[in-house]
């Protein structure tokens, strides 16, 4: 229990303190680097609290159950190679946040910097700890995005915002390939589960599939640590601030990609496929990283390609996957992080005070910062592979594996040879380095004079230079222990114990490296005066930039290419696209039916009556009435369409849905008084459309014609075929026998509506609640045509006789309004056991007010009483989702309702259910949406006059225009 | 024979709603997609067959015979149909009254078609 609980702290502490980082003053500077750095410190004690099972070989776990059935749990596990990860990110972050407090300037708003800098720090622990597969993606691409908006986080300098937008497309759709991969391992596999894939190798490669799930996966994995040929974003995010490059280049990000390789080769690992891609991949990127970072000028350029030369190799050792081969990848990962992490921040210091990090301006900066430039020398000596130091010990170990493993493909024989050209470029470039930054003449025309910084920007250095040392000289003693852990929890706890020596003797990897360090030392010598007068990156290949050809294909990807696309294709005007739709469905419809739809043999036929024939006969009528004159005759339309719609009503008064009909009713006077409302805006139409009489258009009008019988025979076929069915048992008898039982209410369709799918209900008010605001949103700025902006002809002449007109029908309409409150009322009360409910008391409601804004005029109405929608619909909202919420505090899910009778004193039992109060929710917000939207719309006249009354005083100045 | 009539009022209901919505003149749309609203709305109602006088509210309590009853789940979902195309209808309008105001046209394109 203690042990899930750590688990979770390590994961969600980082979280909650980016979200606490978010709500601190913009000028707390100090608060927020606190922060940061106590929540690190947090989860290093957790995680220190976790070391002695880990070390023991047991691996703690934290499962929160979350769709079993799908196999999708929240699960968390920590063995010993995540907890060696997890280590690593914790405290090389909390040096960044050290670091970060002295490197960001005054102006930077600084809390946002760390709260994002936190949140990535847990998205990066939930990727490392995941014991879902899934979960894991889901981490993965929070890394993606949490890494764009660092990279992005000086949002005004454009070169980050294009380094964090191609970092983000290049991860992200790793990302996606990642989970296509995951999924189909799901699918061979039976589950999600990290131990099940692990244990499931030989099934996942012998499968049919094994060659597009490796494929999907290592895009997943290259992209995101930076593989050639996705090697370019990396560059191209060094426009963030420095300490996001020491942190997202050094121990976290791009190590994501070779930690999900180290991790998974026992799965997908051991084939010649896996082989030949991940170690080919790896070596190329190891010799292409090297042999750019060499000519790079820039000092970040430098360290960023020189990263991703240190990932191919981390790479490449995973793709051997021998014992030997993933205990040096887990070990390069580790010391590759120190050292890096401990370079760019070097660097950033130089930056920081010299203000260039172009390396032909810098120069003799021994003499200025010494203390800085000891320790930036160590850590390249470091990358270099210096002996004494750690960078050396791994890369004798790669040497020797590159040397000794074999497999017999040309591939594993050019290994020791390609590993040597790397590395003399390698020693080529961490020469150039310290060469040219910090001997030489004293520089000259800096932008700012370099001097030593702060002692607290220097510490996080120090300590990790220090580690450099620690670990370079008794590796056995200090990160020996760790790493035997790390390997067995990857390799399987029979591993053998790996003892680390600084000293093996004089052997071929000994060799190896002495060359590597005198031709490497003779290369630079030879050519530094060559490189530093040349152009940015290696002769020839300069002109290939990657970056450009990412940016222009995109461009043809998202704007050309779609833009021919539309012009073959598509099309802008809506009666083409409808058109489309319409022959769609008719086809979709056709498709599935046409073979399975037969009449029933016997089909059940209800004995017709005759007025129900007249009613329709009359309905039918009216539909087809308002087709006709829907063009000219708007109003007669209107008239019509509302003759349609009672005939409905009735017919569901007919058929046994009292609710339904109420409803219908109430929607059909609210939506006729809302199309008169907007008649008045629309252009008048006196005279005929000349177009209308052309042949072509005559043609159109009868295709038009055919599709729409064609729609309505096959309606009218499929619901005669259905309905002369018998019915077999549904659902809906579970909910009519239920209903009493479960939601204490007889009126079956309101307990389902407030009740069994309550949660349907509240999107739909939902949906309702958002139409209202874009009603509203969109009248604010509307702007009638010009020729609707005149009063009506009516209003205009004979406005007194109007009035006396409507003398007697406003007297009736106002007092209507208490017989109004007392229906909607009695709808609402009444609604959970008969007819009635939230809906319909709601737009009775509405009716009543709407009514009282008819019977008089806006003026008078709003002199007396207000109406407030946006407030009712919020506090329908509100109660809605309160009730829902309630749920959870009797342990019970999202909308629960319960019922249950409350005996009052004198009354007796009282049906008391939740479902009620949900339902008081739905009655508020159809109240507020429903006037909201009537109100907009009828305001708009009372504006117009506003605006008549404002331009007409001063006609000069529309004879002027 | 009530089925046949029915169907046939859905089939005329949703060809005349159809053949609106494909018309060239916004108000025409609107109708058409009121029509069209009623037709579908009918039709999933239909769904749970006709009965007359059976109406889904339950005794309190005691053995319930479903089959004694209208089908309530096609009501409820028609129920919440009705609302969301009023809605949907407000909001079109709207759009409809917006576009009229910005492009001086009531063409659903926003301009006329081209000769």
């Amino acid at each position: 229990m203690i042990e899930q609980n750590l688990i979770l702290i390590l994961v969600l502490l980082p979280f909650v303190g980016a979200i606490a980082a978010s709500t601190i003053s913009v000028n707390s500077r100090n608060a927020a680097a606190w922060l940061a750095a106590l929540v690190m410190l947090g989860g290093l004690a957790a995680l220190s609290a976790l070391h002695a099972q880990v070390a023991e070989g047991r691996v703690p776990r934290a499962v929160i159950n979350w769709i079993p059935a799908l196999h999708l749990n929240l699960s968390l596990r920590v063995d010993g190679f995540a907890w060696m990860f997890v280590g690593l990110v914790l405290g090389i972050g909390l040096l960044v946040v050290i670091y970060a407090r002295y490197y960001l300037s005054k102006t930077d708003p600084v809390p946002r910097f760390y709260a994002f800098l936190l949140a990535f720090t847990g998205s990066m622990i939930g990727l490392l700890v995941s014991g879902n597969i899934i979960l894991l993606v889901v981490f993965w691409e929070l890394t993606s995005l949490l890494s764009f908006l660092l990279i992005g986080y000086w949002y005004q300098n454009p070169a980050a915002r294009d380094g964090a937008r191609m970092a983000l497309i290049v991860t992200a759709l790793g990302g996606i390939c990642l989970l296509a991969a995951m999924l189909m391992i799901g699918q061979i596999i039976g589950g999600y589960d990290l131990d099940l894939v692990l244990a499931s190798g030989d099934l996942i490669r012998a499968h049919a599939t094994y060659p597009v799930v490796l494929g999907l996966f290592l895009i997943g994995a290259f992209t995101k640590s930076a593989q050639f040929p996705f090697h370019f974003w990396l560059p191209g995010a060094m426009a963030a601030p420095t300490p996001v490059s020491a942190f997202l280049h050094s121990a976290t990000m791009v190590k994501a990609g070779v930690f999900l390789l180290v991790r998974f080769s026992p799965a997908l690992g051991g084939t010649g496929a896996w082989f030949f891609a991940v170690t080919g991949t790896g070596m190329a990127t190891l010799v292409i990283g090297a042999l750019i970072a060499l000519f790079r000028h820039d000092l970040k350029g430098l360290l960023a390609y020189s990263t991703i030369s240190h990932l191919g190799l981390i790479t490449a050792l995973a793709g051997i996957g021998s014992n030997g081969a993933i205990v040096a990848a887990i070990f390069h990962i580790a010391n590759h992080a120190v050292f890096k992490a401990s370079l760019f921040m070097a660097a950033g210091i130089i930056d920081h005070e010299s203000g260039t990090r172009d390396m032909r301006r810098l120069s003799g900066l021994m003499r200025l910062m010494p203390y800085t430039g000891t320790l930036a020398i160590v850590a390249s000596a470091a990358m270099a592979g210096v002996p004494l130091l750690n960078g050396f010990l791994s890369k004798e170990m790669f040497f020797a594996e590159a040397v000794e493993w074999h497999n017999g493909t040309w591939l594993d024989n050019a290994l020791p040879y390609i590993a040597l050209v790397a590395s003399i470029f390698s020693v080529a470039y961490s020469l150039r380095f310290i060469m040219t930054v910090f001997f030489g003449p004293a520089p000259v025309d800096l932008p700012k004079t370099p001097h030593e910084p702060v002692p607290w920007m220097r510490r996080p250095v120090e300590l990790l230079v220090l580690t450099c040392l620690v670990v370079g000289i008794v590796p056995g003693l200090s990160l020996g222990p760790l790493l035997n852990m790390a390997a067995q929890s990857v390799l399987g706890p029979e591993t053998p114990w790996f003892s680390i020596a600084v000293w093996h003797g004089f052997n071929t990897p000994m060799i190896m490296s002495v060359l590597a360090m005198a031709l490497g030392a003779a290369l630079y010598f030879a050519f530094a005066m060559r490189i530093s007068d040349g152009p940015e990156g290696p002769p020839l290949l300069h002109r290939l930039r990657a970056q450009k050809m990412f940016e222009r294909s995109l461009l043809a990807l998202s704007w050309k290419w779609p833009r021919v696309l539309h012009r073959l294709a598509g099309t802008e005007r809506l009666q083409p696209q409808l058109r489309l739709i319409v022959l769609a469905a008719i086809a979709a419809g056709v498709a599935t039916l046409w073979a399975g739809m037969r009449l029933a043999p016997q089909p059940q036929l209800t004995a017709l009556d005759p007025a129900f024939a007249v009613m329709w006969a009359v309905g039918a009528l009216c539909g087809m009435g308002a087709a006709w004159m829907a063009k000219y005759h708007r109003f007669a339309a209107l008239v019509l369409l509302g003759g349609a719609g009672l005939i409905t009503c009735l017919t569901f008064a007919w058929f046994s849905a009292p609710d339904l009909a109420v409803t219908q009713l109430l929607v059909e006077i609210a939506t006729t008084v809302l199309l008169l409302l907007g008649l008045r805006w629309l252009p008048k139409r006196k005279e005929e459309i000349a177009d209308d009489r052309l042949a072509s258009a005559r043609l159109r009008r009868l295709r038009d014609l055919a599709i729409a019988l064609v729609m309505g025979l096959g309606m009218a076929g499929v619901a005669f075929v259905v309905m002369t069915r018998p019915t077999t048992s549904n659902i809906g008898d579970w909910f009519l026998r239920n209903a009493y039982h479960e939601g204490g209410g007889t009126n079956v369709v309101n307990v389902i509506l407030v009740d069994f799918r309550a949660f349907d209900t509240l999107g739909e008010i939902t949906v309702l609640a958002i139409v209202g605001l874009s009603v509203y949103a969109l009248l604010r700025r509307f702007r009638p045509a010009p020729e609707s902006a005149e009063s009506p002809i009516q209003q205009a002449t004979d406005a007194p006789r109007l009035k006396d007109a409507m003398f007697v029908p406003s007297v009736l309409m106002q007092w209507m309004f208490p017989v109004m409150i007392v229906l909607a009322a009695y709808f609402f009360f009444r609604g959970h056991d008969l007819p009635g409910g939230g809906f319909s008391a709601g737009v009775t409601l509405a009716i009543g007010l709407l009514v009282q804004y008819i019977a008089t005029n806006v003026r008078w109405i709003e002199a007396r009483l207000i109406v407030l929608p946006i407030r009712w619909m919020g506090a329908g909202l509100l109660i809605a989702g309160g009730t829902g919420m309630g749920a959870w505090l009797f342990g019970y899910p999202f909308l629960t309702a319960n019922a249950q009778y409350i005996t009052l004193p004198l009354i007796g039992p009282v049906p008391v259910a939740t479902a009620m109060v949900f339902d008081l929710g739905v009655f508020a917000l159809v109240v507020g949406a429903t006037v909201l939207m009537l109100i907009a719309i009828a305001h708009q006249s009372l504006r117009i006059a506003r605006i008549r009354a404002q331009d007409e005083p001063q006609p000069s100045e529309q004879a002027a225009e | 024979m009530m089925e046949l009539v029915l169907s046939l009022a859905i089939g005329i209901l949703a060809a005349s709603g159809t053949w609106l919505i494909l018309r060239p003149r916004t108000f025409q749309v609107i109708i058409g997609l009121c029509l069209l609203s009623y037709a579908v709305n009918l039709f999933i109602f239909s769904m749970g067959r006709l009965t007359v006088g059976r109406p889904p509210i339950m005794p309190k309590g005691g053995f319930v015979n479903p089959d004694a009853y209208a089908d309530p789940l096609p009501q409820a979902l028609v129920l919440t149909a009705i609302v969301i195309s009023f809605a949907t209808t407000a909001l079109f309008l709207v759009v409809m009254m917006a576009s009229r105001g910005l492009t001086g046209t009531d063409h659903v394109d926003g301009q006329e078609r081209e000769p």
